[in-house]
């Protein structure tokens, strides 16, 4: 017993049970800053403490800071992350450089502490093609998925690839929302990484919103990790506003899967603080601020700050000046995403096919005489 | 040098790539122990295992989402869609993603997945199974769509798909798996992805056709030869891109041209090389383009099938509409 009680979540078990995989959130501090299970919260060092902090004041930084360019105009499509910065910080600190990450077009922050730079994920935004420089850099992550569902099933094609390219100590990791819970390929993803029993870590980032329609109305099951069951993948609910339980949990998931258990699916409990995204989405149209207002009370930050401010880790003075000096560097970034150069039709077309087919070739001599004048 | 059916010849270049290039993965539904439920894949397994070559749960989009996660990872996968009209559950694989992933890089992600699917009228099977859905596929940028009229064509058709870093749609058709037997050389070779091919000269009028249309293109030819009506006969091969030199040399010789399909008329293939020819070369014309394709319904019941595919006797009937102009 004392082996198993390193764990925080026990797959192996839920794995060979399939019992009761769900009932109970795993939480460390709960949102009045309490810490609720000691032996987990000891755990962290002081100095992971400030760090987990510091990741979450620099993803709400750089929220703040974009949803500032996208008013004033200089982005394009934006997600914003706005109160899920624990589930995504909590996870991306999980996650190792050999890992691959297949995010969604919320995921940006992740990618970012990946290896993706602030400056490729504002041109990601703007539509310019160097936002994909990263994967040249050898970053292993892919694209912020689009069409809702498509990651999971290429994830589990890239766990496959990892088993068989018999890569120790590597998974992949894929990202979804409660809405993407409902697609197609979402169950082809699980399912698929399941038969083959390839390295996939399953994430399932539950803010209660899949732009108007709620958690309620994608589906009847009581959650959303019990999704896994049927196909034979462990899962677990963990408080998404609590960013200790949700690194512990996305590690130990990630533990799981990197030593030859087959995939795992966490589902993290949260709530999209703001819009579903900067293109005119108005929440009030379909939620009531008494259902917002105790998601609000469970804001992430609120209670590590609470928690590190009783422990003389953090003060608001420390806050104040990282978030200046996280924007400062945003807005850095935004300057050099917007020197980035003017974009050729030519070289759109030389990129659709390694050799350019006839038709695509005559197009190319076309679009450079235009581009040359 | 053996004679091969078409199927044959096939299931001789997957082996032949198997074996070239440990990189090569074989995978779908039934294509490991069973051989596939035309026996395509027959022995691969056996011969390469179940690590190449390997049978996947039952799921299109998951089938060709697997490819592409396999192909980030350095693989090069050969995955089975076991009938055309399946791929309608993998539209998104196909368009929304595979072949956007080269343009999404800007050059240096390579997509090099070869999708095997049969397809084609004539088989009396059931529904989705025959449709040819080639005019879905070929206006997406960055996709290979090609199709092999005879078993020559099929094996160094099927090496160089594969052996392209881009992802290609390779139709098989389903009526030529066995009815037809051809030399088809042992080893190694390619045929080109983006030719067409003459496969009879004629002088007289050019008929432009594509995998089963180009037998009963051939049947036409053989007809009129005897009423001293010479036919050239285009085979198009691959569908996307389309070889239009190739047919622009044969108009300029003929003035006359046919353009023959199995699939519907609406937009498509035919409509291709029709508006490819009214647009670049149709001064070399004396006649209009005549188009023989199927009517634009649903394909049909299979005891209906007959009666809708465009055959011999359609093609010959616009020919000879096209020369009495």
């Amino acid at each position: 017993m004392a082996a198993k009680s390193k764990h925080v979540v026990d797959f192996e078990h839920i794995k060979s049970t399939m019992s009761d995989p769900y009932k109970k959130p795993v939480q460390v501090i709960d949102e009045n800053g309490k810490i609720v299970n000691q032996e987990l919260f000891d755990r962290f060092s002081d100095d992971e403490l400030v760090t987990l902090m510091e990741k979450m004041v620099w993803e709400r930084a750089l929220h703040e800071q974009t949803m500032n360019f996208s008013r004033q105009g200089r982005l394009g499509f934006y997600a914003p992350t706005f109160g899920e910065e624990a589930s995504e910080m909590g996870i991306a600190h999980a996650m190792k450089k050999q890992d691959y990450l297949f995010p969604a077009y919320r995921d940006l922050p992740q990618l970012i502490q990946h290896g993706a730079t602030v400056k490729e994920g504002f041109l990601w935004s703007k539509g310019h093609y160097q936002c994909y420089d990263y994967v040249r850099r050898g970053v292993r992550a892919w694209i912020p998925q689009i069409i809702i569902g498509a990651q999971y099933v290429q994830c589990a094609g890239a766990a496959l690839g990892i088993k068989k390219n018999d890569e120790k100590d590597t998974v992949a990791y894929v990202f979804t929302g409660d809405g993407g819970t409902s697609q197609g390929d979402f169950y082809e993803g699980i399912n698929f990484a399941s038969s083959f029993q390839a390295p996939a870590v399953f994430f399932v980032q539950n803010n209660g919103w899949a732009i108007s329609v709620p958690r309620k109305t994608q589906t009847a099951a009581e959650t959303l990790a019990q999704k896994g069951v049927a196909s034979g993948v462990p899962g677990v609910q963990v408080d998404g506003m609590d960013i200790l339980a949700t690194y512990l949990v996305a590690k130990d998931a990630r533990d799981f899967a990197a030593s030859g258990n087959g995939p795992v699916l966490v589902e993290t409990l949260t709530y999209r603080f703001g819009a579903h995204s900067s293109a005119g989405d108005d929440p009030s149209r379909y939620r009531t601020k008494e259902e917002e207002k105790p998601w609000f009370d469970r804001d992430p930050l609120i209670r590590l700050r609470k928690v590190l401010t009783d422990k003389k880790l953090w003060d608001q003075e420390k806050e104040d000046k990282l978030v200046a000096q996280y924007k400062d560097q945003f807005k850095q970034d935004m300057k050099d995403a917007e020197a980035a150069p003017k974009q050729k039709v030519s070289d759109f077309l030389k990129h659709t096919f390694e050799v350019p087919t006839p038709d695509v070739a005559a197009q190319i001599k076309e679009f450079e005489a235009k581009e040359s004048k | 040098m053996a004679k091969l059916t078409y199927i044959k010849a096939i299931t001789d270049g997957l082996d032949q790539v198997l074996q070239d290039d440990p990189k090569t993965l074989i995978f779908g539904e039934d294509v490991g122990k069973n051989g596939g439920v035309f026996r395509t894949t027959v022995g691969l397994q056996d011969k390469y295992g179940t690590d190449r070559v390997f049978d996947t749960p039952l799921a299109e989009s998951g089938i060709l989402g697997l490819s592409i996660g396999l192909a980030l990872t350095g693989w090069r996968p050969i995955p089975e869609i076991q009938f055309m009209g399946f791929t309608m559950e993998a539209v998104d694989s196909i368009g929304g993603q595979m072949s956007r992933n080269r343009f999404r890089m800007s050059g240096d992600v390579s997509m090099p997945i070869t999708i095997r699917t049969p397809f084609g009228g004539g088989t009396h099977t059931a529904e989705l199974h025959g449709d040819s859905l080639e005019n879905l596929f070929v206006g997406i940028p960055g996709l290979r769509v090609v199709t092999p009229a005879n078993p020559y064509d099929a094996k160094g058709m099927v090496i160089s798909a594969v052996e392209n870093n881009d992802p290609v749609l390779f139709m098989e058709n389903l009526k030529l798996y066995r009815s037809m037997k051809d030399e088809v050389p042992d080893g190694h070779y390619t045929v080109p992805l983006d030719k067409a091919k003459v496969v009879r000269e004629g002088s007289d009028i050019t008929i432009v056709a594509y995998s089963a249309e180009v037998n009963e293109a051939l049947k036409v030819a053989d007809k009129l030869e005897k009423e001293n009506i010479s036919v050239e006969v285009i085979d198009l091969r691959s569908l996307s891109p389309i070889d239009t030199e190739t047919i622009f040399n044969s108009i300029d010789k003929t003035h006359k041209v046919v353009v023959a399909q199995e699939a519907q008329k609406m937009a498509g293939v035919g409509a291709q090389v029709a508006s490819a020819i009214a647009e670049d070369d149709i001064m070399s014309l004396d006649a209009p383009i005549g188009r023989v394709s199927a009517p634009d319904s649903v394909f049909p019941f299979a005891m209906a099938e007959n009666d809708w595919l465009p055959n011999a006797d359609d093609i010959e009937a616009k020919v000879r509409e096209i020369l009495n102009y």
